[in-house]
C-alpha cells in the first residue's frame, strides 16, 4: 500500500516536471519563433516585391504573399532603370563594387598577411610599438580623413575614378588586416621558425614554405571581413564618386531617393537584392569564417 | 624572437666580418616589407588628424585655405542649433542602440544556449542582417516605416482602421525608427559575441551551481553572466564605435529629416564640407567625433592594459 502510494506521488512528480519541462521548451522555441520571424520579414518582403507586379503592390501593400509573378523587375534594376539622368539600372555600378572590392580585397590582404608575418615572426626593436600605431587606424572615424583623401585623390587625379577607391580601402583596411594576421600568426610556434633558419631559409622562404601553408584559416576570414566590409562602404563612395563611377550602395540611395513621386518598389526591391546579393552570398557559404572574422574583430 | 636576428648575423656572416650588401639586405629586409605599409598608417593616422584639425582652426571655406583663425569655427560649431540636435541625437541613440542590441542578442544568446535543435539555423537567421550593408537595411525598413504602404497599411488592411505607425516620417519619433533598424541589424553581433562567451563559460561551474539547487534564471545571474562580464564591455565598445561613425543608416533611412530631427555628427560633417563648402566648420565637426570616439576608447585601451598586467601577473 505505501509502496504504491509513494509510486503515485512519484509519478505525479515525475508528471508535473515533464510538464514544467515541456512547456519551457514550448517557451524557448515559441520566442525564438517570434524574433526569427522579425528577422526574416524584411527579407522576405523584398524578395516577394522583387517578383510583384507594381500594380499589384500598389493595391495590396508592400507586406503581402505575391498573387502575381514576373521577372521584369530583375532585368529593369539591372540594365535599365533610370537614375537620375542616365538609364542603364544598376550593371554599371555593381561592375563598379566588384572591380573596387576584389582588388582591393586582395592588395590589402596580401600586405596585412606580409606585415602580420614579419610582426610576429621578426621583431626588432620597437615592432611593438609600431604595431600599436598601425592598430590606431582601426578606430579612425572616415570623417576626419575624408578632406585629406580629397586632397590626395584630386592631386593624383583619381576622383571619381574606382582606382582612388581602391586606394581608400587598401589603406584603410591594412590596420584591420595586419592585426588578424598577426594575432593568428603569434601561435605558429618560433621553434618551426628557427629549424627553418638553421637550414638555411631566409625570410621569402619561410614566408613561402611555413606561413603561407598554415595561413587559410586567416586568410579567409580577411578576404570575407575586407570583402564585405568595402562592398557594403557608402561615405567614401558617395564622396569621392559621382554618377555612373559610383559603387553600388552609393547608387541604391540615388535610386531610391530619385523616384520620390512614383516609388517603383517591384524595380527597387530588385535592385536592394542586387546590391545585398555578394555579401549574402558570402555570408552564407562562409558563415563560419564570416562570424569568427566578426569576434575576432571585436576581441581585438 | 629579437634573438633570432642577432643569431642571423651571426649564422651568415660568421667568417666574413665585413656584411655584403646582399646580407644587409636580408638584415634589413622586415623593415622594408613593412615600410610602405607604415608610411601609409602614419600617414592616416597622424598626418590626417593633424590636417583636418589644422583645417578647423582655419578660415577654409568651399577650399582649404591656412589663415588662422582660432577657436572660431568650434564656437560657430556649437552655436548651432542643428549640431546641438545632431550631438544629443548621438547620446540618445548611442544609449538605446547599445542597450537594446545587448538585452536582445544576450536573451537570444540564452535561449540558443538551452540546447536547442537546429541552432545553426537560427543563429543564421539572426546574424545575416549584419553581413548587409546599412544601406540596404536602411532602405528596406524605410519602405516598411513608409505609412502608406508599410505596417500601417498592412495593420489596417487586416481590420484595424486607425492604427497609426508613423514613426519614421514624425520628427519626434524618428529617432526611435532609426534607433530600432539598428538593433535589428546589429543584435544578432551582439548575439555572437554573447554566445561565444556563454561557451567558454567552466561547464563545472554551472553545474556545482545547479547541485546547490539553482534555478536556471539564478544560475545565470548568479553564476554565469559575472563570468562574461569582460563580454558586455566588448560589445558595448564596439557597438559604440558603430553609433559614433553611423552614416549610412541615417542616409538611407530619414536622411536626417523628418526637418532636421535626425541629424547627426556623421550627417553634418558631410553637410557641411560637401553641400554647403563650409568645410573649416566641417573639419571642426570631425574633430567632435574624434574626441567622442577618444572619450570611450582611451579608458577602455588603459583598463585593457591594466588587465592584461593584472592577468599576467596572477597566472
Amino acid at each position: 500500500m505505501a509502496d504504491a502510494a509513494l509510486a503515485r506521488v512519484h509519478d505525479r512528480e515525475a508528471a508535473a516536471a515533464f510538464r514544467r519541462h515541456y512547456l519551457s521548451r514550448l517557451a524557448i522555441y515559441g520566442l525564438l519563433s517570434i524574433f526569427a520571424i522579425i528577422y526574416l520579414v524584411p527579407l522576405l518582403v523584398v524578395v516577394f516585391n522583387s517578383f510583384r507586379d507594381q500594380a499589384e503592390i500598389a493595391q495590396n501593400g508592400l507586406i503581402a504573399f505575391p498573387r502575381s509573378f514576373a521577372f521584369h523587375a530583375w532585368a529593369d534594376a539591372w540594365s535599365s532603370y533610370c537614375i537620375g539622368g542616365t538609364c542603364e539600372g544598376m550593371k554599371r555600378n555593381f561592375m563598379n563594387s566588384l572591380w573596387m572590392a576584389i582588388p582591393a580585397t586582395i592588395l590589402s590582404t596580401l600586405l596585412g598577411a606580409l606585415n602580420g608575418y614579419v610582426l610576429s615572426k621578426w621583431r626588432f626593436k620597437g615592432s611593438e610599438v609600431l604595431f600599436t600605431l598601425m592598430l590606431l587606424g582601426v578606430f579612425m572615424p572616415g570623417q576626419i580623413a575624408l578632406m585629406p583623401w580629397a586632397f590626395i585623390l584630386g592631386k593624383l587625379g583619381l576622383t571619381n575614378s574606382t582606382y582612388g577607391l581602391i586606394l581608400v580601402h587598401v589603406i584603410q583596411g591594412i590596420s584591420f588586416t595586419t592585426l588578424f594576421c598577426r594575432n593568428y600568426y603569434v601561435s605558429i610556434p618560433d621553434d618551426l621558425i628557427k629549424a627553418a633558419r638553421i637550414d638555411g631559409a631566409g625570410l621569402w622562404r619561410i614566408f613561402r614554405r611555413i606561413i603561407l601553408p598554415l595561413s587559410p584559416p586567416i586568410l579567409i576570414v580577411t578576404v570575407i571581413w575586407q570583402f564585405t566590409g568595402i562592398w557594403n562602404e557608402y561615405l567614401f563612395g558617395v564622396v569621392f564618386t559621382s554618377g555612373r563611377e559610383q559603387p553600388i550602395t552609393a547608387a541604391l540611395v540615388a535610386l531610391t531617393a530619385s523616384g520620390t513621386n512614383v516609388r517603383n518598389y517591384d524595380v527597387m526591391s530588385a535592385a536592394v537584392l542586387i546590391g545585398a546579393l555578394p555579401p549574402l552570398l558570402v555570408y552564407f557559404f562562409g558563415g563560419k569564417y564570416f562570424v569568427r572574422g566578426l569576434t575576432q574583430g571585436a576581441i581585438k | 624572437m629579437s634573438t633570432i636576428d642577432a643569431d642571423a648575423g651571426r649564422i651568415s656572416g660568421a667568417d666574413n666580418p665585413r656584411p655584403t650588401w646582399r646580407e644587409r639586405l636580408v638584415r634589413i629586409s622586415p623593415i622594408l616589407i613593412l615600410a610602405p605599409s607604415l608610411a601609409a598608417s602614419f600617414i592616416y593616422v597622424f598626418v590626417f588628424t593633424i590636417w583636418t584639425l589644422y583645417i578647423s582652426l582655419s578660415n577654409s571655406s568651399l577650399l582649404p585655405s591656412y589663415g588662422f583663425v582660432g577657436l572660431d569655427n568650434y564656437a560657430s560649431l556649437w552655436s548651432n542649433r542643428r549640431w546641438n540636435i545632431a550631438y544629443s541625437n548621438l547620446f540618445l541613440f548611442s544609449a538605446f542602440y547599445i542597450v537594446g542590441a545587448m538585452a536582445i542578442g544576450l536573451a537570444l544568446a540564452i535561449l540558443i544556449d538551452q540546447k536547442v535543435r537546429g541552432e545553426a539555423i537560427w543563429r543564421t537567421i539572426f546574424l545575416y542582417p549584419l553581413a548587409v550593408s546599412f544601406i540596404v537595411t536602411g532602405t528596406v525598413w524605410s519602405w516598411l516605416y513608409n505609412p502608406t504602404d508599410g505596417i500601417q497599411m498592412l495593420v489596417r488592411g487586416l481590420g484595424w482602421t486607425d492604427f497609426n505607425f508613423a514613426l519614421a516620417s514624425d520628427r519626434n519619433t524618428a529617432i526611435y525608427a532609426i534607433i530600432i533598424t539598428g538593433i535589428w541589424q546589429s543584435s544578432g553581433f551582439a548575439m555572437a559575441l554573447f554566445l561565444a562567451g556563454l561557451r567558454s563559460v567552466d561547464p563545472d561551474l554551472v553545474k556545482a551551481a545547479q547541485i546547490d539547487g539553482a534555478s536556471t534564471f539564478r544560475t545565470y545571474r548568479r553564476v554565469i553572466l559575472p563570468v562574461i562580464a569582460p563580454i558586455f564591455l566588448a560589445v558595448a565598445v564596439v557597438q559604440i564605435q558603430f553609433a559614433i561613425k553611423t552614416f549610412d543608416l541615417v542616409a538611407a533611412l530619414t536622411r536626417g529629416g523628418p526637418g532636421i530631427s535626425t541629424t547627426f555628427p556623421a550627417i553634418y560633417v558631410y553637410d557641411l564640407m560637401f553641400q554647403r563648402g563650409q568645410i573649416g566648420e566641417g573639419a571642426a565637426a570631425a574633430i567632435m567625433m574624434l574626441a567622442a570616439l577618444a572619450v570611450v576608447l582611451v579608458p577602455y585601451s588603459f583598463f585593457i592594459v591594466w588587465r592584461h598586467r593584472r592577468e599576467s601577473r596572477h597566472g
